[in-house]
């Protein structure tokens, strides 16, 4: 298999006494979905914060493209996007608005094309001229998604991604996902609570809980290694021991 | 009317007072600074009413330069709570965005906003008190340009405490540059101020600026002395502003409080 593109080692980080992420270590290869699944307070946030650069570890290291985070902030960011159902984009602008912000920090070349493409991949185009505050939870969640595809970038760190969208553009969204995987050799890191949308995108999952990478693999290896009969219930076993 | 619902109310507002040291001192901080700026513009007229000259000419001019100030600041301040009220630092913050090429947006900002409210100020003095701000001839770039920087500086400070503090600390953005006030000497001449009051004001940019105004729309001598200390101040204390927001920056990367401070 080629080498990683994005490479964790012994992540630990530390809040005064509390240790949200516990000397966690994993690869994300080119083209890969992995899933990060945990109950709440296992870390997965705090992990993704520091791989975006918002959070500075307490040790361990991060390297993106054989590149070190903590070195090469500028040009790792400049290839990387993330989107969250919990995010929120400026509520004054328009979704166009917006785009255009996103595109000018990213310093894309063909913007407009740029924009209409994923405005019409995402069926943006009946709200594209709305402001971002009279949008509905589902329309703000395409709207962070979009932000996300528009710089089209080789890592994509997604939280929950279709956490409040109805079921017919959840699945849209998991298709193009798959088709963005297929097309452009995307790499995604994806958390959701939705086991079957876990089980069906994931071509590798991590386990955390209380901070500690305790389970990897593949979906089916790691119901198998918990004795389980679906990850809904290694979900279950391992939340309700932490 | 309920009584229980309209105490509630009160007690929802009065809990915010006991860890919020930024509320409780906004409770005294007006109060106090109305009477240090108006008691000290009371001891310049009683002391010097029958040589103030153009009375209205100092006044207008001073507060047309105060409001340069302001805006400024604000310029620099209102920016970073934009991005805190609609929780945009984590999307800004994940981009390749550098944090001085954030300060320099909002500076540019500040820019905007200055020279918008300029022109509207300076159109309504014409307008309704036949007052030129140009009276006080070339000199008027110059101190404009260091009340930018000065603004920019609290502006920063401002700023960075905000981050360090969350939105509690926004109330800052409002009240912080008024602190500066006083030992500015917008209104009255830094002969005013007690004893040991004036080397705080010595080292405060604004005040040269007013000091040079006053000279110049006196005809009391060229303002170069007071331009120069200016310039000096303003560009020591925005230098070590701007490095103490990347070190804030850095602090609150370490303690997660970046993805935190808008909620």
């Amino acid at each position: 298999m080629s080498s990683p593109v994005l490479e964790v080692r012994t992540l630990i980080k530390r809040f005064g006494d509390f240790t949200a992420v516990n000397g966690i270590s994993f690869v994300l290869h080119p083209g890969e979905i992995l899933g990060v699944l945990g109950p709440n307070g296992a870390g997965k946030t705090t992990t993704m914060h520091m791989l975006l650069g918002l959070i500075t570890p307490t040790s361990g290291t991060i390297s993106m493209f054989g590149m070190d985070l903590e070195t090469h902030r500028e040009a790792i960011l400049q290839q990387v996007n993330f989107s969250s159902t919990y995010m929120s984009m400026p509520q004054s602008l328009t979704v166009e608005e917006n785009l255009w912000v996103v595109a000018r920090l990213y310093g894309l070349p063909d913007v407009q094309r740029k924009i209409d493409n994923i405005v019409s991949k995402l069926e943006m185009g009946e709200f594209r001229h709305k402001v971002a505050r009279k949008l509905s939870s589902g329309q703000m969640t395409r709207l962070a998604l979009a932000k996300a595809f528009l710089t089209e970038p080789k890592i994509l760190f997604l939280d929950e991604p279709t956490a409040s969208l109805d079921p017919d553009i959840a699945h849209k969204i998991r298709a193009l996902l798959k088709d963005e995987q297929q097309a452009s050799g995307l790499s995604v890191l994806y958390t959701s609570h939705n086991m079957r949308e876990m089980e069906e995108m994931s071509d590798r999952i991590i386990f955390l809980q209380k901070g500690k990478l305790v389970a990897e693999g593949t979906a089916a290896q790691i119901v198998s290694r918990f004795g389980q009969t679906d990850l809904e219930d290694v979900f279950l076993k391992l939340a309700r021991e932490s | 009317m309920k009584l229980h619902r309209i105490t509630a109310i009160v007690f929802r507002h009065l809990y915010l007072y006991r860890r919020s040291l930024p509320r409780i001192m906004e409770i005294f901080y007006w109060p106090f600074l109305d009477l240090v700026i108006w008691g000290f513009i009371t001891l310049y007229l009683a002391r010097y009413q029958t040589q103030v000259p153009g009375f209205v000419t100092f006044f207008l001019g001073a507060l047309i330069l105060w409001d340069i100030l302001f805006r400024s600041q604000q310029g620099i301040t209102i920016s970073f709570l934009e991005e805190l009220w609609s929780r945009n630092l984590m999307n800004l913050f994940a981009s390749p965005l550098k944090p001085s090429e954030f300060l320099a947006a909002t500076m540019i900002m500040s820019i905007f906003k200055v020279v918008c409210v300029s022109l509207v100020m300076g159109l309504c003095a014409w307008l309704f008190y036949d007052y030129s701000i140009f009276i006080i001839g070339l000199w008027l770039l110059p101190f404009v340009l260091n009340l930018v920087v000065t603004g920019w500086v609290i502006g920063v400070f401002t700023t960075s405490l905000i981050m360090r503090f969350g939105q509690e600390a926004e109330v800052l953005a409002w009240s912080m540059v008024f602190l500066f006030q006083p030992i500015s000497c917008v209104f009255y001449p830094m002969d005013v101020l007690p004893v040991w009051l004036k080397p705080v004001a010595w080292v405060n940019p604004a005040a040269h600026v007013f000091e040079g105004m006053r000279g110049v729309l006196s005809h009391s001598g060229q303002p170069v002395e007071h331009l120069g200390w200016a310039v000096g101040l303003n560009l020591l204390f925005l230098a070590a502003m701007i490095a103490w927001f990347h070190r804030t920056f850095a602090y609150c990367r370490n303690q997660g409080l970046l993805v935190r401070v808008g909620e």
